[in-house]
Formats: C-alpha cells, sequence, structure tokens
C-alpha cells in the first residue's frame, strides 16, 4: 500500500473533528477531509475507498454535503468483497434515498448479490433493497425477493419477508404473487421467521382482500395455536423479556388476528379463548407485558362483538388509567378513544380519572385526556364537565390554553342546554383567556347574545363587570363593547334585571369610559378600535349626556395615522355635528342576527367567508352601490320599518360616499385605501341596496376591516402635518355634500376604473401602477407604471423587469427615461400591456425586479406584486 | 412501521440517523432540529411519548443519549419502547457496556447491528443472540478478508523487493 496516497484514518479524523473548539473550526476540518477525500476519489483509488466512505458517512451525519461520493457507493458495491460491499451497501442507505436516479443504477449489482452464494451478502443486498427501494427496483426485483422467501437459512428468509413488504408498499399490485409463500412462513418454528412472516401477512391482509380472505381462511386456526403454544411456552432463555417468551411476537399475532377477526365472526369466535387467556395471564408489572395487554385489548375491542371479552379489556383499561406509570397512562387514554365508539358507558365509568389526567404535567397526556373528555361530553353531564375544564383554564399552561379554550368552546355551542349558560361560560372563558379565542367563536357568541333579547341587559352588565378584571383580554373587550354599542342604555337603566344578578350602578359616563379605554388602549387592534368608534357613534345617540364627550373622542381620531379610522372618525364627527336628524335612526339597535345563516356560513368555510366578503367591496371602484350578496347591513336603512326621515337623510349620506373620482383619484397614493373605505360605510350603512338580511354583519364589518390594513402604508411614511392637510381635504367635499345645498343624482358606473395601486415599495423606492382597460378587451389591462426616487441620490442606469405566471402575457414599452432624479424630483413612466388569458378566474400576479445604480454602485430590487384589484 | 429512528445526544448531536421513509435532506434536518428540541426539553418523569405532526415519537434516555423511533399514530407505543430497550441491549452485549464514544468512533457497527434489527421500518429478529451471532459471523468475514489482503500485499512486497 502506498503510505503517501492517504489521509488520516477515520478514527483520527474523528478525534479532529471532535477537538474542535468553534465550528468554525470543525467546518474547516471537515473542508480539509472532503478535499482529501475527492482527491483521492478523482484518483479513483481502490485501497482508501473503504475508509473515505466511512468518513463521509460520519460527514454526513453531522450535515455537511456529501453527494460527490454517492457514485463511490456503487463502485464498493459493483467490488467483489464482503468488506466493501458491507460498507457500500451502509453508504448507499445512508447518503441515499429512493428519489435520487443514482439509485437505478445499483438495480443491476443488487441482482446479482441477490443471487450471491455467499448468504451474508445477499443479506446485505435484502437489507439495502428493504430500506430504500423505489417503485422502478421493486418491480425489477419482486422475483428475486420472492425465491428468497423459500431460501435454506431462516436468517435470509426473515429479510427477504421484510423486503417484501416493502415491495408491496411500493407497488400494491405485486401483492398477489406474494401471498402463497407469505402464508407458508406462518407454518415457521424460527421467531425470526414467524415475526416476519406473520408482519407481511398483516400488510398483505391490508393491502389487498383476497389476501385477507385466503390467510383467514387458511390461517387463523394455524395463528390461533402459535399464539397459544407461546403464551405456555416455558422459560426460554433466547426470548425471555420480563418473564414472557417473546413480547414482540406475542404482539404481532395479536396484530394479525385482529386483521383477520375484523367484520368476520367465525374468525373472531375462533380466537376468543386464547385472547382471554393472554388477557387475564399476563403479568402486568413490566413494560413487556403491558404491551402485550395494550394489544390484546385493542384486538378485542376490533373484532367482532363478544360482551364478556369487552368488560375484561375496559377493566384492563381502567387498571391502566389508575397506573402510576404515565405511559401506561397515555396509551389507557389513547385505547378509551377507540373504545368510545364501542362500549361508551363503560368509558363514561372513568370520566373523572380522565378529568384528572386533562390536569397532568404532561403535556402528551394533557392533550390525549382533553381529546377523550371532548368526545365524552353529552347533554348530561356538560355542565360538571365544562365547569371542571373552566376551571382548570385558570390555572393551564399558556401553551396548552389555545387548545383548551377552542374545546370548551366548541362543547359550550354543541351542547349548551339553555343560552343563558352559554353566555356565561362564554365570559367565563373570554376573560380567563381571552386571547385564545378565535374569531368564529367570539361571532358566534355575539350573534346568540343579540337573538336572546330576554337576556340583553344581563349580558351588557355582566360583560361590564368583567371588562372590570379582565381588559387585557382582546376578544372580551371587543364583544364589551359592541354591547354596549347595542345595549348601552340598559347597562345604565338596570333594564331585564334578572333575580340572580346584583344590582349595579353604572353611570352613562361610565359606559363611556369602557370603550375609551379600549379606543385608547395601546394593545387594542384595528379591529377593537373600529367597534369601539362604531359603539361610540352610537352611544352618541343613546346618552344625550355623554354626546359632547363622545364626539370629543371621536374628534381625536380624525387625525389618526391609520385611514380607516381617520376616515371614520371624519364621518361619524360630521353625522354627530350636523345631522342630528338622523342620528338617532342611523344608529338604531341591530336587528337580531340570524342564527341559522350564521351556522350555515360556519360550517361552509370560515376562511372562504371573509374573502368572499372583501370580494365586492373591492369590486365597487366608486362607491357605488350595487346589490352584492354579503353586503353589511348594520344600521339597515332601507328596511321596511324605517321610518321615513331615513330616505332623504339616505340620499345625503349616498352623496357623501359617492363622493365621486375626483377628490380619490387626484391623490394617488391614497386612492384605494382611501376608497375602500368609503365602501366600508357605504356597506355599513347599506344605503340603496336592497335588504339583505343581516345575517353576519359582524363578520363582514371585520374582514372589510382587515382588507383596510394592508394598502394603507403609503400614509405611514408621510408626516403628520400633510396627513392632516390632506385629511381635511378629503373630507371637504364630503362636508359640502353633506350641506346637502344640491343633492345630485347619483352618476352610474361608466365602465371600468381601477384604483392606483402601490405596487412596490421599499425604503429607496415606489412603484404606483395606474391601471386601465381598453374598451372591448376585457382580458387586457394597460398599466402605467410610475417610479419614484424616495432616498436622496440619484439613480442611474435604471431598468425594470417583470415576469408573468403562464396564464398571462407581458408587454412592456420603453420607459421615459433611465434617470431618476432624487427626493422624487421627476419620475420615471413607463407603460405595460398585460393580457390575462385566464380573465374572471384568476387575477393578476407579478414579480418584479428593478436595476440601477448609485453612485455607480449597482442595486438591485426584488418584489412579488399580488395586490391587483381582483377582477382584472 | 418506524418511520426514522433518531440518537441524539444530550447537547443534540445526532449519533445515529435512519430513515425508513422518504424524507429530503432537507427535511431530515428539519425533523431532527424540531425533535430534539422537543425531546431534549422534556422533564424526566413525563411519558416516553411525543406527538408529533401526526406521527408518535417514542423515546427513551439512555445515559447522555436520547433513542427516538418515530411511528404511526396506531402502532404500539409501549412495544416500540421495548424495542428501543432490545436495541440498546445488543449494542451493550456487542461493545461491552457501550457508551456514548463507542457509538461516535464506532458509528459504523452501530448501523450494522440496527440493520439486523430492523429492514423496513419493521422489526426483524427478537432474539439477542442471533444478532449478536449474524454480527459477529460478517465481522469475522471483514476480518479474514483483511488478513488475506496483508498477506497477500506481504508476498508482493517479497517479490517485488
Amino acid at each position: 500500500m502506498n503510505p503517501f496516497s492517504s489521509g488520516t484514518r477515520l478514527r483520527d479524523m474523528i478525534r479532529a473533528i471532535r477537538a474542535s473548539k468553534t465550528a468554525a473550526e470543525e467546518r474547516a476540518v471537515v473542508r480539509k477531509e472532503c478535499a482529501a477525500i475527492r482527491a483521492s476519489i478523482n484518483e479513483n483509488d481502490q485501497d482508501y475507498r473503504h475508509r473515505n466512505m466511512a468518513k463521509l458517512m460520519f460527514i454526513h451525519m453531522l450535515g455537511y454535503p456529501t453527494h460527490f461520493g454517492q457514485m463511490e457507493c456503487l463502485k464498493l458495491i459493483a467490488s467483489p468483497g464482503f468488506p466493501e460491499k458491507r460498507i457500500g451497501y451502509l453508504g448507499l442507505m445512508l447518503l441515499l434515498d429512493e428519489r435520487q436516479e443514482v439509485l437505478m443504477l445499483v438495480t443491476n449489482s443488487l441482482k446479482q448479490d441477490l443471487n450471491h452464494t455467499n448468504q451474508y451478502i445477499v443479506g446485505l443486498a435484502l437489507c439495502a433493497l428493504g430500506n430504500i427501494c423505489s417503485a422502478e427496483m421493486a418491480r425489477d426485483l419482486a422475483p428475486e425477493v420472492e425465491r428468497l422467501l423459500q431460501f435454506r437459512d431462516p436468517n435470509i428468509r426473515k429479510k427477504a419477508a421484510l423486503c417484501s413488504i416493502r415491495i408491496i408498499k411500493k407497488v400494491p399490485d405485486l401483492a398477489e404473487n406474494f401471498i402463497n409463500p407469505a402464508t407458508s412462513l406462518l407454518r415457521e418454528k424460527h421467531h425470526g421467521v414467524l415475526i416476519t412472516g406473520v408482519q407481511l401477512c398483516t400488510d398483505l391482509c391490508k393491502t389487498s382482500t383476497e389476501a385477507l380472505e385466503h390467510i383467514r381462511k387458511k390461517s387463523t386456526d394455524g395463528l390461533v395455536r402459535t399464539l397459544r403454544d407461546l403464551a405456555n411456552s416455558p422459560y426460554s432463555p433466547e426470548y425471555d423479556i420480563a418473564g414472557i417468551t417473546d413480547p414482540f411476537l406475542h404482539i404481532r399475532l395479536l396484530k394479525l388476528l385482529r386483521v383477520l377477526g375484523e367484520g368476520d365472526a367465525d374468525a373472531s369466535d375462533s380466537m376468543n379463548d386464547i385472547l382471554a387467556q393472554v388477557a387475564t395471564k399476563t403479568e402486568s408489572n413490566k413494560v413487556a407485558g403491558n404491551a402485550i395487554l395494550y394489544e390484546c385489548v385493542q384486538t378485542i375491542m376490533s373484532i367482532e362483538d363478544n360482551g364478556g371479552l369487552r368488560v375484561l379489556a375496559i377493566n384492563i383499561l381502567g387498571r391502566f388509567l389508575s397506573n402510576r406509570d404515565n405511559n401506561i397512562r397515555y396509551v389507557a387514554l389513547n385505547m378509551l378513544m377507540k373504545a368510545v365508539t364501542a362500549d361508551a358507558q363503560a368509558v363514561q365509568r372513568h370520566r373523572a380519572t380522565i378529568l384528572e389526567c386533562v390536569k397532568d404535567l404532561d403535556a402528551s397526556i394533557r392533550k390525549r385526556a382533553l381529546e377523550l373528555v371532548y368526545v365524552l361530553v353529552n347533554e348530561t353531564n356538560v355542565k360538571q364537565l365544562v365547569k371542571e375544564l373552566v376551571d382548570y383554564l385558570e390555572v393551564s399552561d399558556l401553551d396548552f390554553r389555545g387548545d383548551l379554550t377552542t374545546k370548551i368552546c366548541s362543547i359550550v355551542a354543541k351542547f349548551s342546554p339553555e343560552k343563558i349558560w352559554y353566555i356565561d361560560q362564554m365570559l367565563k372563558v373570554l376573560s380567563e383567556a381571552g386571547n385564545f379565542v378565535k374569531d368564529e367563536e367570539w361571532y358566534a357568541l355575539i350573534v346568540v347574545i343579540s337573538n336572546a333579547s330576554e337576556l340583553h341587559g344581563y349580558t351588557v352588565r355582566a360583560l361590564y363587570r368583567a371588562f372590570q378584571t379582565s381588559a387585557e383580554q382582546e376578544t372580551l373587550v371587543r364583544v364589551t363593547v359592541w354591547c354596549i354599542g347595542e345595549y348601552g342604555d340598559m347597562l345604565v337603566n338596570n333594564v331585564g334585571m334578572l333575580d340572580i344578578e346584583d344590582p349595579i350602578t353604572v353611570t352613562e359616563s361610565d359606559a363611556v369610559d369602557v370603550v375609551e379605554i379600549a379606543i385608547k388602549r395601546h394593545a387594542s387592534d384595528l379591529t377593537t378600535k373600529s367597534m369601539a368608534l362604531v359603539a361610540l357613534l352610537k352611544l352618541s345617540s343613546r346618552f344625550p349626556s355623554c354626546s359632547e364627550r363622545v364626539g370629543e373622542i371621536i374628534v381625536q381620531f380624525k387625525g389618526n395615522l391609520v385611514l380607516e379610522l381617520q376616515q371614520r372618525a371624519i364621518e361619524f364627527n360630521s353625522i354627530i355635528a350636523k345631522h342630528q336628524n338622523i342620528r338617532p335612526t342611523l344608529v338604531e339597535r341591530m336587528p337580531v342576527l340570524d342564527e341559522a345563516t350564521f351556522i350555515g356560513r360556519r360550517a361552509g368555510s370560515l376562511p372562504g367567508a371573509a374573502s368572499t366578503a372583501t370580494a365586492p367591496s373591492v369590486s365597487l371602484p366608486n362607491g357605488v352601490a350595487k346589490p352584492a350578496a354579503p353586503l353589511v347591513d348594520l344600521l339597515d336603512l332601507s328596511s321596511d320599518d324605517t321610518p321615513a326621515p331615513s330616505s332623504s337623510g339616505g340620499d345625503f349620506l349616498q352623496d357623501l360616499l359617492g363622493v365621486d373620482l375626483s377628490p380619490a383619484s387626484q391623490q394617488s397614493g391614497t386612492g384605494q385605501a382611501s376608497k375602500s373605505g368609503t365602501d366600508v360605510l357605504l356597506d355599513l350603512l347599506s344605503i340603496g341596496s336592497p335588504s339583505v338580511p343581516s345575517s353576519s354583519s359582524t363578520v363582514d364589518i371585520l374582514s372589510s376591516n382587515t382588507s383596510n390594513k394592508t394598502p394603507i402604508s403609503p400614509l405611514d411614511d408621510l408626516s403628520p402635518l400633510s396627513l392632516s392637510s390632506r385629511a381635511t381635504s378629503n373630507a371637504g367635499p364630503m362636508m359640502d355634500l353633506l350641506g346637502g345645498i344640491s343633492p345630485s343624482p347619483l352618476t352610474e358606473n361608466n365602465g371600468p376604473v381601477y384604483p392606483s395601486i402601490t405596487a412596490f415599495e421599499s425604503s429607496s423606492l415606489r412603484l404606483t401602477f395606474n391601471l386601465t382597460k381598453q374598451p372591448g378587451n376585457p382580458q387586457t389591462t394597460v398599466i402605467q407604471a410610475t417610479f419614484t426616487n424616495l432616498s436622496s441620490n440619484t439613480y442611474t442606469d435604471f431598468v425594470f423587469q417583470a415576469a408573468v405566471p403562464k396564464f398571462l402575457q407581458l408587454h412592456l414599452d420603453p420607459a421615459s427615461s433611465n434617470t431618476l432624479p432624487a427626493a422624487g424630483n421627476g419620475s420615471i413612466t413607463q407603460s405595460l400591456r398585460v393580457t390575462n388569458s385566464q380573465h374572471g378566474k384568476k387575477s393578476l400576479v407579478m414579480r418584479i425586479r428593478i436595476a440601477y445604480k448609485i453612485n455607480g454602485k449597482d442595486t438591485l430590487e426584488e418584489g412579488q406584486i399580488s395586490n391587483f384589484p381582483r377582477d382584472l | 412501521m418506524i418511520h426514522f429512528v433518531l440518537l441524539i445526544s444530550r447537547q443534540g448531536k445526532v449519533r445515529l440517523t435512519k430513515w425508513y421513509s422518504p424524507y429530503t435532506q432537507k427535511e431530515r434536518s428539519k425533523v431532527i432540529r424540531e425533535l430534539s428540541g422537543v425531546i431534549l426539553s422534556r422533564a424526566p418523569k413525563l411519558c416516553n411519548f411525543v406527538e408529533w405532526r401526526g406521527h408518535k415519537v417514542v423515546y427513551k434516555r439512555y445515559a447522555s443519549l436520547y433513542f427516538c423511533m418515530c411511528i404511526d399514530d396506531e402502532d404500539n407505543e409501549l412495544e416500540v419502547l421495548e424495542m428501543i430497550h432490545h436495541f440498546v441491549e445488543i449494542l451493550d452485549r456487542y461493545f461491552g457496556s457501550v457508551c456514548e464514544l463507542d457509538l461516535i468512533f464506532n458509528f459504523h457497527k452501530a448501523y450494522y447491528i440496527l440493520d439486523e434489527l430492523l429492514i423496513a421500518g419493521e422489526l426483524q429478529e427478537s432474539s439477542k443472540k442471533t444478532v449478536a451471532r449474524l454480527i459477529a459471523a460478517q465481522d469475522s468475514l471483514v476480518e479474514s478478508a483483511k488478513e488475506e489482503a496483508s498477506s497477500l500485499s506481504n508476498i508482493i512486497a517479497q517479490a517485488t523487493k
């Protein structure tokens, strides 16, 4: 051997790696080794291939790339000696997986090795095949494996059996070839062959009904006998674990019997005796014994009904449940879950113990127990169980609270015997874990509250009390604010007092305090603040004495940085200031929300509900009302019972909202946001639209709110000064129109006009798109792109590139310039034409790349534009 | 079936990985990262099962090493626990009171043993003695091949002198 060709020994490399003090040092060692190995591979060095492969495997385990060694595995496998093959196959299994094409190259070597005279080489090939073979290889080599199932040495037979499992999993069509040889393995005496043979038969039964019928007919009795012999066998040191002979074989036999007994009374009948024996005689003080009992219970519960056995099984689970070992309790809970369908009554007996497990220290056990409790709840025990769960909510871990909250909400919604109980429980959950309550759950609560007219007073007072202690729970705040907005007068006047309540004294200003806290709290998000703003508007009318104060709070939001709040504040302010006469009608109480519709929606698709709700508001480009299905109908002006003044008020508002395009399109940056804001209000007031049952108004309001969150970004980086001036200029025309000098008739929508969008914005650059369509060609959108430089450097060599998915076609016209002056002193424009072949089905989407030079230095910006209006 | 076997040290270093279901390299390192985070942080007396991405991971700590096996939801967790113990006993018998260093420097031996114990994610042999015998037979095959090679090179060296 050439002493100069090698690197270090494997042992030395591992030492060097372990001696590295830093990650960088370790990387350096690995890099050096890899370089040496590559060099050795290039020289096609035979002597050290073996050692190199071992090193590569170690390097691979550390997580470094080793793909360059894959071909070496193949070479090692192809070499004649056993040591090379052994390490070669190990490398193959470690460095490759079934999806790599290199693997196909090994098929031929495998085939040769499967026919090798040395049985250990046959074993290596079977092992590799069983662990990583792909469907193609399975097809090619199945005949070889099938033949090896009858090989003289049992150690090859057992490997071939497991290899067959992989093959039939990859190619289920091949299953029938294996049925006969597999069945004959069941008669073997050698434990290894028996274990693998039973396992193969189990998998065959799962893939092919033909196999199931065959094995059931031919082998059920034989398997029962084997299990009996095994259970009664005397002590045998080779297979003994904790006093039981071969628990692994026990478990596999029980598993196969389960598959055979399921749905077949005769087969089930023939195994009853042995199951009873295993269930009663197995020692249960060690893991092995318990594993067998657990498997046996599972089999008893799955095969055809036998009352006596089931009782036995449930008793075993009861014993497990009171075991001190957490593992045993875990599997008991797991099994009881399956037993519920078979015998709910028996499981109910263990309810108290299960409830204790919900409070266990161990997250795995808690999770299982909670799921089990969830299944065990019914009309009769719901009150008791929910009380326990809610009590536990107070002390539970933060990471468990989410799960627990969801389950409680779901249980109380499903089984609540009466509305007051449901409201009580939900209020408890909201005050304990309000931040974990999902949107649809508190929407549901509001729907129920709205429907329980006799409980309005009670609920709003309870919420008021809860708010005093738990104001940090966002969803509690939302529900409270909503209820105070709607039923604030009941809070103050103690209307609808129930016997169980303690009377409380709340003044009008106390009620306004709550809403003020909610709206001014820093932690409140946009949804909460918007709800609070609406509540304030309502309170201004309900509490005349506080009207002025409410007005002041609303005025403070006229300069809010969030456009949605700013706009609403301005609008609400004009309603309070100038339209006293229509205000009471505008802020009437919400009509009762329709439970059936809400439940239907909920069942439909929750995330979908939100997106369909936003769609219409986007497609109303200039705020012209359009009868869209899920219109928000918060105030329901056009419903029949609305008194006369509303119609004239409606006209004013229509004009207010119809503001028309001129102010909005002038301020292109804020265009879309302000418009959709208008839409929201329009929807909110629902003028001129046919009255739609106001099923899910809260949902819609909120979803349109959230849709407004994104496009407001351009406002953020304007100075507060210009913001407020813009706000006033925005408000100007509305005021005029509200003055009502000439309520002009509504102008109809003349052709599609789209708001301009801010397609891309970084700290240094803004790109806005003006979108137009040519008449008569709805598929094509003409985009006028305007680039604005937000930095103080001039950009030169400015190049804009765009890419679109296949269903779109893109045409770029030359840009107006390739130099972009600093600080917004001018801009580059460029027009694009996009043709959407899936018009109406898919909306536009675009990837962009902008390259330019700052002082001669290259800069690259990339982004994706997906905020195009939907119907382009 | 067993989807993968992992040996992780208390420091989160990987000592052995065996994948019986297809996972890409990227997924593998993600799995290892996630699981070592979950398992190493569990308190000592809790149960040995962790539910993870629709599967269950059965783990057991032996000295400084965590042995983990990921199984299907319907598999018998207690049996897998026993299987881990079975594997550890075989390692122990082979190395003679095995320690982490044995598994570091002779990681390939540990893989050979595992390959005699599991194939395709299923148990192959329930007898520790049989596994030991098969490994010993293959080791001696390697030894004799080595001796042959060295005596051959000696002869060549003699001849070319």
